[in-house]
């Protein structure tokens, strides 16, 4: 089966479903299915403890509606305060000294002029680098100072009390380097005489956004692998294929460009490390901080109240957070270290290339025999390159054959980004399935539902048949006989069913009436604050306005790091459990002053009942000031999923329509219609603000985004937003988001992500497809510039006969 | 002084400006948004700028910290500045009004849009001291109290925001849009916010928070 294969998250969730203890169970009744399609009722042994199944969202008050963002309010008036504009009493500002080339040894630092620069409080000289693969025989390079890989990479810090003064000493700081062959050409650091970016194996952890490589893939050279993935017999497979497509897809280095960078501002007290953070994982900050000064996880508190965008790139503490809270300990004053855009674009994370050589074998029927994929990719000085996700997940196949390889070029490392592999590895599929499809004279929709077996994905391509854009599309391609061709084209995609059990929430509630809950989890834009407020809002019949949502602190039960689109699936069902059992402990405590039994008690639509009818039903409030106590509070972990063999993935289908201009090579994309599914989903509202900008990154993606780096010096020559284009208003298409809201008894919330399935993934690949339908022609290389476009119009093309 | 920044030799000796005159017209030219009518209300700038140089009573500045007043959202601030601070990290860093965003700073994604005059200009790219004698107006000075301005009220009903880096700039952006044109098209907004870069890409329901603002403002009125 395709979900056999391993993604670096799925050992996490497999091992973290293995430790649960054995309880008291009972057998209850949950809704599966798509309402208004597959809809129907099966049946749960879940934990005893487990809050009343949730009906499907049309029957919920606050649930499943789009309500307000719950910061909202803070967020339009700038009172929303991100770690950037944390400010603290006697703060310094710091500013990284960067190598300024690709490959060096660093011979001296000499830092006295900086340290008498005025303003200047305290300098520091890394020796301990983060981010970038390590090499496995640590004892090939001793050196005092970490080599330096990429230009850009941070060699020491200053911080001073101005961020000019910080400025003005960082360039005070003279660095002797010797410099070093390098290479930042992945094609020419895959060729044998290729300078060495390691002298040897070496290899980088994955974070909790995925990325990484496994443990123990051979090297030669530069290039690290392959890491080869082989079920069935592929060779046989394409022997017994009636059609084999076979062809090379090229995808370029993205970066991540959050409008926030990295950064923190840290507070090193003797008896605590305090940091603000701008993380996707306060849990991750801290648990990289506690390590790396061997501090009690106790003595560090990691807070992020807001944060300006990650996608992928914003875990652990990574080295701005080593050097800020070095500095704070070594100038005993809060230190901040915000990133500049420049340094936001070299040194804290991008997308891996990808030179993929993909072959597909199938019978007459569409069945698939085979499929091998061979695949290169640059994730710099680190690796992560992979992109077999959707080739292993998203279709059957009897065979599979994968080699994927990372080449190490001179380049800051690469860092999990939104869907890790898939925009590629889809890139490459969907347009080769569209290939076959046309090879053996089948619909496009008709070959998907002979070989993909997701249920929720037969009903999305239902819902895009039955489409007017759908209709719209000319089967015939290149039918336009003007300059300016039409096309429309489909793509699909895959996510997974990530979970991190390290998900707790306490909920609270008081003598007033006031409730809250508390959890470590961070907010990354997704709206997480808000789902909590409804869920809080629905069990105890308060407006979600009106809930506190305390979170992105250290300081409260544990949350999950926020990558993998697990947010929402771990820490939905904590937080609904422990408000389930805060409102039976409330039910206690005011059952003595109401004189019942607790058991006679309920709590419903914001009214206390009596289930015996001993007394008319009295709102929450009014009830909560019958408390026998102040405060009631229950604390709840993440369970395992209901039914883990019944493990599931998530996915979506996305159409676009494009214009492609044949004589300037440019390519609008007018309109996208993109189905998609999280499960419940809890506020749709906030859901299709996700996959409207899913859907959006990914055309900046697929048209415009591209690191250039000069192959001479080894620089980025586009580190800024000016010349590093992403998509910006002009390029918005019209979206239409369709949800299919569909349950899978899994949880108390039966709820999941969508950030890595909204779009990005399958963004490129539709885009491809729809430049087919209006060209007749097969543009396989990424980004799809003019000069892309032209070439590729240019090109003769190949005759694709069908069977 | 730099020698970058001394005034041109053939510039009459007369008139001379201060140091960085020429320099600063560049900036504040620079630090329009493409939001609304920038480019002619550009032209206008370059021209008060160029009305400015030529006056004799300015005095030379820096390069220590020296007060000046600045008058934001209806108030007078003063403060301690040296020349080169930017009219961003006067209103962050010595003001701790940090509704304003830096993102790029260099111009390019308009996060710290705030109003001079009612016209939005990019802060990062603007001199503190070239806002003196305007009215400077942030994203903390556009509700009236505690009543949300109807662009901020319509973000938030249409959930026109994600992360929401970028949405005080948006926000300043769009309300100026309304500021000159009530009834504004859907092509009227992209023009106004292709300045704004949104990474978590949230345009289509900044189009629509801001048509709805319009409709309601004209149904006020």
């Amino acid at each position: 089966m395709a979900t056999e294969i391993q993604h670096p998250l799925g050992a996490a969730v497999l091992s973290a479903v293995a430790d649960t203890p054995a309880a008291a169970t009972k057998t209850v009744s949950v809704p599966v299915g798509i309402p208004g399609y597959t809809l129907h009722e099966e049946q749960r042994i879940v934990p005893d403890t487990e809050p009343p199944v949730l009906p499907v969202n049309k029957d919920l008050e606050y649930i499943g509606k789009s309500l307000e963002r719950w910061d909202g309010q803070a967020k339009v008036t700038g009172r929303a305060r991100y770690t950037a504009d944390v400010q603290l009493p006697g703060m310094l500002y710091a500013r990284f000294v960067n190598a300024p080339i690709p490959h060096a040894r660093v011979v001296s630092i000499d830092t006295t002029a900086a340290e008498s620069h005025p303003g200047v409080k305290g300098v520091h000289v890394i020796e301990s680098l983060l981010g970038a693969a390590v090499l496995r025989d640590p004892s090939l390079e001793r050196t005092q100072y970490p080599i330096v890989r990429y230009a850009g990479q941070p060699v020491a810090a200053v911080a001073a009390t101005t961020p000019q003064a910080a400025e003005e000493a960082a360039a005070k700081v003279k660095v002797k380097y010797e410099a070093l062959p390098f290479v930042v050409d992945a094609d020419l650091a895959r060729k044998p005489n290729a300078p060495l970016v390691f002298p040897g194996a070496a290899d980088q952890a994955g974070t909790a956004g995925g990325g990484g490589s496994a443990k123990g893939i051979p090297q030669t050279g530069n290039i690290h692998g392959p890491a080869v993935h082989k079920q069935g017999d592929a060779e046989q497979g394409f022997k017994e294929a009636d059609v084999v497509v076979d062809a090379r897809y090229t995808t370029q280095v993205q970066t991540h460009s959050a409008l926030e960078t990295h950064g923190v501002v840290a507070d090193w007290k003797p008896e605590l490390l305090t940091v603000y953070a701008s993380t996707q994982g306060t849990a991750s900050v801290r648990e990289e901080l506690a390590g790396f000064f061997r501090l009690p996880k106790s003595q560090v508190r990691v807070i992020t109240e807001f944060m300006g965008g990650g996608f992928g790139a914003k875990f652990g503490a990574g080295n701005p957070g080593v050097v800020a809270a070095t500095l704070s300990r070594k100038t005993g004053a809060p230190v901040r270290l915000m990133l500049d855009r420049q340094e936001e674009h070299l040194s804290v994370g991008n997308r891996p290339s990808s030179d993929q050589q993909l072959r597909i074998g199938a019978k007459k029927d569409g069945t698939i025999t085979a499929i091998q994929l061979i695949s290169f990719g640059t994730a710099g000085c680190g690796t992560g390159a992979g992109c077999s996700g959707p080739a292993a997940n998203l279709y059957k196949w009897a065979s599979l054959h994968v080699e994927e390889n990372d080449v190490f070029i001179n380049a800051g490392p690469a860092a999990a980004f939104r869907a890790p592999g898939h925009p590629q590895g889809a890139f490459a599929l969907e347009q080769s399935i569209d290939e076959l499809a046309a090879r053996l004279n089948m619909d496009l929709l008709d070959l998907r539902d002979r070989i993909d077996e997701n249920p929720v994905r037969r009903v999305q391509r239902q819902i895009i048949r039955k489409s007017a854009l759908w209709k719209s599309r000319n089967p015939r391609s290149n039918a336009d006989p003007g300059p300016v061709k039409r096309g429309v084209g489909l793509s699909q995609s895959v996510w997974y069913r990530h979970l991190t059990m390290n998900s707790a929430a306490e909920v609270r509630v008081h003598k007033d009436g006031s409730v809250e809950v508390l959890s470590a989890v961070q907010d990354i834009g997704s709206g997480i604050k808000t789902v909590l407020a409804q869920i809080l809002a629905e069990q105890f019949g308060v407006p979600p306005a009106k809930v506190s949502v305390k979170i992105g602190d250290t300081n409260y039960p544990v949350g999950p790091n926020s990558g993998g689109s697990v947010t929402t699936a771990s820490i939905t069902p904590a937080v609904r459990d422990a408000a389930w059992q805060a409102a039976q402990k409330f039910l206690a405590s005011v059952a003595p002053a109401l004189r019942a039994a607790p058991s006679d008690l309920t709590l419903k639509g914001g009214m206390v009942c009596s289930a015996s009818g001993k007394f008319q039903a009295i709102p929450f409030r009014q009830a909560a000031a019958k408390m026998n106590t102040d405060e009631v509070s229950a604390q709840a972990k993440r369970l395992p999923d209901y039914d883990p063999s019944k493990y599931d993935t998530y996915g979506g289908v996305d159409v676009a329509e494009v214009a492609v201009d044949t004589e300037t090579g440019r390519i609008h994309v007018k309109r996208v219609l993109a189905v998609h599914d999280c499960g419940r989903p809890i506020n749709p509202g906030q859901v299709i603000s996700q996959i409207n900008g899913g859907v959006i990154q990914g055309i900046s993606y697929t048209l415009f985004e591209h690191r250039l780096l000069d192959p001479n010096y080894g620089l980025m020559v586009n580190a800024n937003l000016d010349k590093y284009k992403i998509a910006g208003a002009y390029e918005v298409p019209e979206i239409e988001v369709q949800l299919t809201e569909s349950y899978i008894g899994q949880s108390s919330t039966d709820a999941s992500g969508i950030g890595e399935a909204a779009g990005i993934i399958s963004a490129g690949a539709a885009i491809g497809n729809a430049f087919y339908n209006a060209t007749g022609v097969r543009i396989r290389q990424l980004p799809m510039t003019p000069a892309v476009v032209l070439a590729a119009l240019n090109q003769p093309q190949p005759s694709m006969e069908a069977l | 002084m730099s020698d970058r920044e001394k005034p041109e030799k053939d510039q009459p000796s007369t008139t001379q400006p201060p140091a960085g005159i020429s320099r600063r017209g560049f900036l504040k030219g620079a630090g329009i948004t493409a939001a609304g009518t920038a480019l002619l209300d550009g032209v206008q700038a370059f021209s008060r700028e160029a009305a400015c140089a030529v006056r004799s009573d300015v005095k030379e500045l820096g390069p220590n910290p020296f007060p000046v007043t600045l008058r934001i959202n209806d108030q007078e601030r003063t403060l301690q500045i040296e020349p080169r601070t930017t009219l961003a990290d006067a209103l962050r860093i010595q003001l701790s009004m940090t509704g304003t965003k830096i993102s790029c700073d260099r111009g390019v994604c308009s996060s710290c849009t705030v109003w001079l005059d009612k016209m939005p200009v990019n802060s990062c790219m603007m001199l503190a001291i070239d806002a003196v004698g305007h009215h400077v107006t942030t994203i903390e000075g556009i509700s009236a109290g505690d009543e949300l301005h109807p662009v901020q009220a319509a973000f938030v009903r249409h959930d026109a925001m994600q992360c929401g880096f970028c949405t005080p700039g948006m926000v300043m952006s769009c309300a100026a849009l309304l500021e000159k044109n009530p009834q504004p098209s859907e092509a009227d907004v992209r023009y106004a916010v292709s300045g704004n870069l949104c990474r978590c890409a949230t345009y289509p329901k900044v189009f629509a928070a801001t048509l709805d603002a319009a409709s309601q403002l004209t149904h006020k009125t």
